[in-house]
């Protein structure tokens, strides 16, 4: 069985703050309906658009970042169509054919040992939302909503690369990560990153699947759908081109319409906009601008700070990690030691703390921790409690130091703890094999947190030494 | 007919000297006004109190020995098609009853900020649809030379607000000729400024790559006055031209003008010719060459004004749909798609669904190469012919309609409508300035004589036409 999926995304700019024409807030989750609204994205009569500057560089950061060509020149056109959540009736998109440019196009994303092409970026407005009571079949009327209306959107839109629902998953989130990283979108927002797919199995028909509405539902709508063409493939009625709904609830897809009476959007030139010019310092001031994505910058860490590459990259999806790491290790030149507590066992705790107001100082608090331990003044298993409590408290490594307690070196109170694991232990095995004796360093740590390690260490091998029967 | 009377900036150095009582100048007007318009129906609507109250504060500046501005104390009409914060604005239909804009369009702050006094709105063919102001759904505007001919249009309530003594100024929008035909018609002048000089934010789009809000005055230099209020740079328009380095202007003597051959040929009105060519005379008596050139590329300008405008025409108006403002929804339709088709034919005249039509047809798949593109390009070779043609003269003339205004209600059929667009559209398919100046009359009805300079030059438009206004009138 063959099977080719193309997806296209659509990704709000979340990060821009403004929507796409005109300067309302683009903060519109929770809002009350039709507040963030003005003239402009109202669509009110003798308004017009103006093109906010950001949304191009942030489509051009998305753009070079996978691996696309930017236009010289882009503009943008009028895609005409009736809805009541379309306030202009029509979308200020742009068009690829007829003489219109995208603002980046030929790009593709390289995932393992594949390539996946990616055909064009552009920007367009989203449009408003409709809400009905109860649902659409039986709601007696619908009403509008349109905060939403306007908000700058990038549609990325794939080739027919994907073979597998897998692939397609894995794709999208690479891009998820990839949008956080530019710092253009934060697409774990409800709504933020929308997906359609293309799916046609053993070259039938293609069918559109609309409205998926989260990365985890598109796996699942790829899947139904591969199943769901191959099963007619048999019955050999497969080729029709659809359009199909993803229907969550049911976990089904249900046919829409077809295509061959395809809507004709009569697209032509928006004449309210001139068409932009791209100059090359304009691009490359965008592309030095840029942050830079996680593959790059977990090659940088495997480089710079001896991380391994597993490590590297968890580190790197993250933004909010990756800034942690980079302004600790800054104070704290032990890079896979920094990095190992940051992605250890509290790491859950750590991304809790790093989006509340402990934000700022953690750099600080957890290098001045990291000093602590290589200085002996606090052993592992200390540190980890002092690093509990750090995050949930706000406080410093210091300031906890002392509920701890301090660390104890003293050779007698050692000297008696090993002596007593010794008996109960046994210490035959620990004489030649290093993970027994690093049992052994366990049992008496266990016994007493606060010893020195380097103490417990010293002391068990003196007392494994042969001939000492003490 | 106040032909002549005072210039604009005459009037205002005596209200600012506060030898003349704005308050008391603009009420006696307004006073006169209802029986002035009552034939006429210029207006729309009579901002009468707050005409008044603007006039009293501007009074009281000038009391208190504060500045006032360039227009202070000149009354303004506003065509029905640009927004006034506050007035109503239906393009003359029904689809846009009930609306009022709560913003002012830049050209109406930019006034107003100049002291200008807005008088009220005035009427207009629907959605700017036409040449004679008789399309709209509020009744037909009449033209004051002559109430049983047409004021023309879509401007007509402007032009001859302005020509019947009801106001001293007018704004307009001019997208294939629609300021010039009126101010030809009722024997004004009438400017279409360069695209992109007046910024377009406020004004309800028929067709953006072709419009632009233009100025209608008695006098040369009022025009030019309230060219120099209106024009400039606005961040909200984005096809708003930056500020540029004035040219100097070229001498009258030595000018060098061209007359087009097009201009004079086929469908033209014997004695229309007779008059332009009378006021083309005066031009070279001024000290200007004129020659005869033919530009043959003029011959597609008026199918690709059409196809441009409806097809943007077609996109501009998708908004009216009952659903935020005007006309509402019915109550109770089966589905959104009949309540917007029902409103949408009850609402939108004859016209205006007739060039939505077209400019849906000429968009859609499979037809967008042949008549769009094709339009596109057609316009663009008019463009080069207009550069070269710049290149050589100081201005292009003609006749700004080729007929007297036609009575209203005579029977046209749309084609012959359009046809007498064939001398205005040129200037809007290559953005260039145009005026119609006032070039006397023929079997008693106004005749005007249209000229055009390179992009920007509206000052040589100004001062040619100041100079053939100093010996004609």
């Amino acid at each position: 069985m063959s099977v080719k999926i193309g997806l296209e995304i659509h990704c709000q700019l979340t990060t821009l703050r403004t929507k796409l024409f005109c300067p309302c807030s683009s903060d519109y989750r929770d809002k009350e309906p039709n507040q963030l609204v003005c003239p402009v994205c109202f669509g009110v009569p003798g308004t017009l658009p103006v093109l906010n500057a950001r949304a191009v560089e942030y489509a051009i950061r998305i753009g070079a970042a996978l691996n696309c060509k930017t236009a010289s020149e882009t503009s943008f056109y009028r895609k005409n169509y009736f809805y009541p959540d379309l306030p202009k009736g029509f979308q200020i998109s742009q068009y690829d054919k007829a003489g219109g440019m995208p603002i980046a196009y030929d790009g593709y994303v390289q995932l393992e040992r594949k390539k996946f092409r990616v055909r064009r970026i552009q920007l367009e407005e989203d449009p408003g939302k409709l809400t009905y009571e109860g649902t659409i079949e039986k709601s007696s009327y619908s009403l509008v909503d349109y905060n939403r209306a306007g908000i700058a959107l990038v549609e990325i839109v794939t080739e027919p690369d994907f073979e597998s629902a897998k692939e397609a998953k894995v794709f999208l989130e690479k891009l998820r990560s990839t949008v956080e990283a530019l710092g253009v979108s934060d697409g774990e927002l409800e709504g933020a990153m929308r997906c359609d797919a293309n799916v046609s199995v053993d070259e039938g028909g293609r069918v559109e699947i609309k409205n998926i509405s989260s990365f985890k539902e598109v796996e699942k709508a790829l899947n139904y759908e591969i199943l769901r063409q191959s099963t007619f493939t048999k019955s050999s009625d497969n080729h029709v081109n659809e359009t199909r709904h993803w229907d969550e609830r049911r976990s089904i897809t249900i046919s829409l319409r077809l295509k061959e009476g395809e809507q004709d959007y009569r697209y032509f030139p928006e004449p309210d906009l001139p068409a932009v010019v791209l100059s090359e310092e304009f691009v490359e001031r965008v592309r030095v601008e840029t942050p830079e994505v996680p593959e790059a910058r977990a090659n940088r860490y495997v480089r710079d700070y001896s991380l391994t590459a597993q490590v590297a990259m968890e580190l790197s999806r993250n933004a909010a990690l990756s800034r942690l790491f980079e302004e600790t290790v800054a104070i704290h030149r032990n890079g896979p030691d920094v990095a190992n507590w940051i992605t250890g066992e509290s790491r859950a705790e750590v991304q809790k703390t790093l989006m509340g107001p402990g934000r700022e100082t953690l750099p600080r608090r957890l290098a001045e921790l990291l000093a602590m331990i290589s200085q002996g003044k606090m052993t592992r298993v200390q540190a980890k409690e002092v690093f509990r409590g750090m995050l949930a408290k706000g406080e410093s490594a210091s300031s906890l130091a002392g509920q701890v307690g301090g660390v104890v070196t003293d050779e007698v109170v050692i000297g008696e703890i090993v002596g007593r694991v010794l008996r109960e232990s046994g210490a035959e095995e620990a004489r030649t094999n290093p993970k027994a004796f690093n049992y052994l360093v366990g049992q008496v740590l266990r016994a007493e947190r606060r010893a020195d390690p380097r103490v417990v260490a010293k002391l068990l091998r003196q007392k494994l030494e042969p001939g000492d029967n003490s | 007919m106040a032909r002549l009377g005072p210039s604009v900036r005459e009037a205002v150095l005596r209200v600012g000297a506060g030898e003349l009582s704005c308050e008391e100048h603009v009420a006696s007007r307004l006073e006169r006004m209802p029986r002035m318009d009552r034939d006429v129906h210029a207006f729309l609507h009579v901002a009468g109190e707050q005409a008044v109250l603007a006039a009293r504060e501007l009074d009281q500046k000038v009391k208190r020995g504060e500045k006032v501005g360039r227009l202070a104390g000149i009354m303004i009409a506003i065509k029905d098609n640009i927004c006034v914060d506050g007035m109503p604005a239906t393009c003359a239909s029904k689809i846009l009853e009930g609306f009022q804009p709560r913003y002012d369009a830049t050209v109406v702050e930019r006034v107003r900020r100049e002291g200008a006094i807005i008088v009220g709105k005035t009427n207009m063919d629907e959605f700017a649809m036409g040449n004679t102001t008789t399309t709209g759904a509020f009744g037909p505007t009449r033209n004051p030379w002559n109430l049983e001919r047409v004021a023309g249009g879509s401007s007509g309530g402007s032009a001859a607000a302005v020509a019947g003594g009801m106001t001293t100024l007018a704004l307009g929008t001019d997208t294939g000729g629609s300021v010039r035909c009126p101010a030809s018609y009722c024997s004004i002048f009438g400017l279409k400024p360069t695209y992109g000089a007046v910024s377009r934010f406020g004004v309800i789009p028929y067709a953006n790559s072709l419009e632009q809000v233009g100025a209608f005055a008695r006098h040369a230099d009022d025009l030019r006055l309230l060219f120099e209020v209106i024009s400039g740079h606005d961040r909200r328009d984005s096809t708003s031209a930056r500020e540029r380095g004035t040219v100097e202007p070229p001498a009258m003597k030595g000018l060098k003008v061209a007359r087009i051959r097009e201009f004079f040929g086929e469908g033209i009105n014997e004695r229309v010719r007779e008059r332009v060519l009378d006021a083309s005379s005066k031009l070279e008596e001024l000290g200007a060459t004129v020659e005869e050139v033919s530009i043959s590329s003029l011959g597609y300008a008026l199918a690709a004004y059409y196809i441009v405008a409806m097809a943007e025409a077609s996109s501009n108006l998708s908004r009216y749909d009952g659903v935020r403002y005007g006309a509402s929804l019915e109550k109770g339709s089966a589905d959104w798609n009949a309540a917007f088709a029902k409103t949408r034919t009850d609402c939108f005249g004859a016209e205006v669904k007739r060039r939505i039509l077209l400019g849906t047809f000429v968009l859609s798949a499979g037809y967008y190469e042949a008549y769009y593109l094709k339009a596109q390009r057609a316009r663009s070779l008019l463009r080069s012919a207009f550069s070269r043609a710049f290149k050589k003269y100081d201005l292009l003339l003609g006749p700004t309609m080729p007929t007297l205004p036609p009575k209203v209600g005579e029977r046209m059929t749309p084609l012959e409508d359009y046809l007498a667009d064939v001398n205005t559209v040129p200037a809007n398919l290559t953005g260039v300035p145009s005026v119609s100046v006032p070039a006397g009359f023929a079997d008693g009805l106004p005749v005007g004589m249209q000229l055009m300079a390179t992009h920007f030059a509206e000052e040589t438009l100004f001062r040619v036409a100041g100079a053939y206004e100093e010996v004609t009138a």
